[in-house]
């Protein structure tokens, strides 16, 4: 068994802050155990919300080295685990002056090209390393069934060479945007985290670590508006990725206090989709300003 | 790590009893309907064991991220969270109430009430074949195809129980194939598509270097079938009826997604992939609580577009819209019938192909008088009748076809809708000076 890189939960989100990464309780619990118990993490949410930067921030964190997979349709086995080098073989094959032993010894390491899934079960120098399997809904049905003996076994069998076992097991972090249902079969075999929208006090924790420059102000006023944004029954509400966008952009124009013009126009940083926008744009965003401005006064005198 | 056993417990005498109650804990989510299987169980011990109970938001997580596997069940997750850990005489009902179980798992009073009428059904039909009289099965013989005949044309409204319960068991034969689309993978293909040469060279290592042609082509697939029900009032009659043919297309294909909709929109495409038709239907009908009431068409058609739309119709799906198009809002509601519109534009665009069953179509007079009727035919590419076994045979055997050719009589529903439309307008004058 390995060491825990980690003694307690608290250390782990400690050394994730000093990176520069806020993970709630509830995202650093799943983790921690993910890594205590070896077993993959399978993090789900919205857009935005940090589910693929967490997997950076480890390998970074780990010093492990960060093997990615992008998921897409039609992604097969040969992109996935492993495919046979056949230019090669067929060199071989001509090269070789004897008819008889032509076809031996050409499914082999040597012509075994790997890919990203096969990569992760190999030794490597800095430890196990860090298996991101990206947007897995994007995948077929096909693919996720393929992963099950990997996730459980920490293995994959080629036939034409036998099993292919890791002597450590990856740390593996599978996310999804949820375009279509996961089967459970998969997600059985993980620990399961619903990555959501940040509150209040986190968000605002993100943003002095991300835009430190927007001042202190600011950052309260940008919290609260996308806080409130996000209870308006949008089609898509503006994840944490929008809302530093928000915050950056605004000190590029040297914003130092939300007004309904700097809202207007930069609403698309935050929305992307038009009807959002015009719904929100104009009155509805004087509005919510009004509300922030008066959450923003009450909260500060009743902590006088 | 997995290795299905509960890791040593450091001997004491609190921890033994945390690893009893949080099986109480789980049998207690089982019973609220959350899918959790002995793994998870086992796991969820073995983390708390690994956090530790020191803090509690630590704990709740710990459990939370092996018993939970769906974003929507982390509600009623939390609910039973607080109660069961926070009032010890909570804790101790619910080890008298779960504990002593003598009955089979899984069922409660209900559903062993339902069984066993069920049984009582089956024992009741099937009495014994009289034997010796053979022309008598020879008239009954006869009888029964005409029966079938007279049954295929049948309005469902019209049916005797007896006769509904045979066009349910008739729904469990229908063989329904769902429009194919190109994937994106590639399968192996005899003499046309492109040159694999991958395979080739695969094969060719085999073959001692003779490099053979080999061809491929794109791979298809069924799209995704989406189907949006309605069980107001007015759909009464067929909404059971429905609930078994949503039954049996889910049964012939994982990729069918279901909802019902009245006041409220439920996801019912767990409860039918039961294989049992009649345990399907009994389930849906204990999680949906809003039968037989009034329906808003255009709000479940917002709620379905903002939360569903992105999850179920991704890849190019099919949606199948029941419905009779009668909404409840109060005629000359415009935002609502303005609604409606920009609801169902936005449906009829993300998806491939909607098609619109409507039970309003047997009658012969049919005429789309309704403003919300009107509203919605422009945005469908089919518009068909499914009141009886045989219209809904066609709709299956027509299924296949879908998306690829354009339906006629659809043209001619709308242009009845546009011109009935004109002659009841209200900004119509005619109309206004025939009211007044």
């Amino acid at each position: 068994m390995l060491e825990r890189p980690f003694e307690t939960v608290g250390m782990l989100q400690a050394d994730l802050r000093d990176r520069g990464y806020i993970a709630s309780d509830g995202l650093s619990v799943s983790l921690f155990l993910a890594l205590a118990k070896h077993r993959p993490l399978f993090l789900e949410g919205e857009a935005g919300v940090g589910k693929t930067e967490i997997a950076k921030m480890l390998a970074r964190l780990l010093k492990r080295d960060l093997i990615r997979l992008q998921c897409y349709e039609g992604l097969d086995i040969a992109q996935a685990a492993y495919e046979w080098n056949y230019a090669q073989q067929l060199v071989e094959i001509q090269s070789r002056r004897d008819v008889a032993s032509r076809a031996e010894n050409l499914f082999t390491e040597k012509f075994l090209i790997e890919r990203p899934l096969l990569k992760a079960l190999r030794n490597h120098p800095n430890g196990p390393p860090i298996l991101l399997i990206d947007e897995i809904d994007r995948a077929d049905e096909a693919f996720e069934a393929y992963l099950l003996e990997m996730l459980s076994d920490w293995q994959i069998t080629i036939p034409e060479l036998g099993v292919i076992a890791a002597s450590e097991p990856p740390i593996v972090i599978i996310t999804s945007n949820r375009t279509r249902e996961i089967h459970d079969a998969l997600k059985r075999r993980c620990f399961y985290h619903w990555v959501d929208y940040p509150d209040r006090e986190l968000e605002m924790a993100i943003l002095a670590e991300k835009a430190p420059e927007a001042g202190v102000d600011l950052q309260k006023q940008i919290v609260e508006f996308v806080q409130i944004l996000r209870q308006q029954n949008l089609f898509k509400s503006p994840g944490v990725a929008e809302t530093i966008d928000w915050a950056q952009a605004l000190v590029e124009l040297n914003c130092v206090a939300l007004d309904p013009q700097m809202i207007d126009s930069t609403m698309g940083v935050l929305l992307k989709y038009q009807d959002d926008i015009s719904r929100i744009q104009g009155s509805e965003a004087a509005r919510i300003l009004a509300e922030v401005q008066a959450s923003i006064i009450s909260s500060e005198m009743s902590r006088q | 790590m997995n290795d299905g056993a509960v890791p040593d417990l450091p001997s004491g005498a609190f921890l033994p009893k945390l690893d009893q109650n949080i099986m109480l804990f789980v049998r207690l989510l089982r019973r609220i309907g959350l899918p959790v299987g002995p793994a998870s169980m086992v796991g969820a011990v073995d983390a708390v064991m690994t956090v530790g109970v020191a803090n509690k938001s630590i704990f709740y997580h710990g459990l939370a991220s092996c018993l939970i596997k769906r974003p929507e069940d982390r509600k009623l997750f939390d609910q039973a969270f607080h109660l069961f850990w926070q009032n010890p005489k909570f804790m101790e009902r619910v080890r008298d109430l779960l504990l002593p179980q003598i009955k089979v798992p899984g069922l409660d009073t209900d559903d062993a009430e339902e069984m066993l009428r069920r049984l009582s059904d089956v024992l009741a039909d099937r009495s014994p074949p009289q034997a010796g009289d053979e022309t008598k099965i020879e008239i009954d013989a006869s009888a029964t195809a005409s029966d079938r005949a007279v049954l295929q044309s049948k309005d469902f409204e019209m049916m005797s129980g007896d006769e509904l319960r045979a066009a349910m068991a008739s729904m469990a034969s229908l063989t329904p194939r769902l429009p194919q689309r190109r994937a994106r993978r590639w399968r192996p293909s005899q003499n046309r598509g492109q040159v694999a040469i991958r395979t080739a060279l695969q094969s060719a290592s085999r073959q001692f270097g003779m490099v053979l042609p080999h061809f491929r082509t794109r791979q298809t697939k069924p799209r995704p079938l989406v189907i949006l029900c309605d069980i107001s009032g007015s759909m009464e009659q067929y909404s059971r009826v429905m609930l078994h043919f949503i039954h049996a297309l889910t049964q012939h294909h994982p990729a069918v997604t279901s909802f019902l909709f009245g006041t409220q929109l439920t996801n019912i495409t767990r409860q039918m992939r039961h294989r049992d038709g009649d345990e399907a239907v009994q389930l849906v009908s204990k999680l949906v609580a809003d039968w037989s009431g009034g329906t808003l068409i255009g709000s479940n058609l917002a709620l379905f577009n903002r939360q569903w739309s992105r999850r179920v119709l991704a890849q190019g799906a099919t949606v199948m819209l029941i419905t009779d198009g009668l909404d409840c809002t109060p005629d000359g509601d415009v935002s609502a019938l303005e609604m409606l519109d920009f609801e169902m534009e936005r449906l009829h665009k993300s998806a491939y192909n909607l098609m619109w069953l409507n039970p309003l179509l047997r009658f012969d007079g049919f005429a789309p008088k309704s403003r919300s009727i009107q509203t919605m035919l422009p945005h469908v590419d089919d518009f068909v009748p499914m009141h009886s076994l045989q219209s809904i045979s066609d709709i299956v055997d027509g299924l296949q076809m879908v998306g690829k050719r354009r339906s006629h009589k659809l043209s001619l529903w709308q242009q009845l809708a546009r011109d009935a439309a004109l002659t009841t307008r209200p900004d119509n004058g005619y109309a206004q000076i025939k009211r007044t």
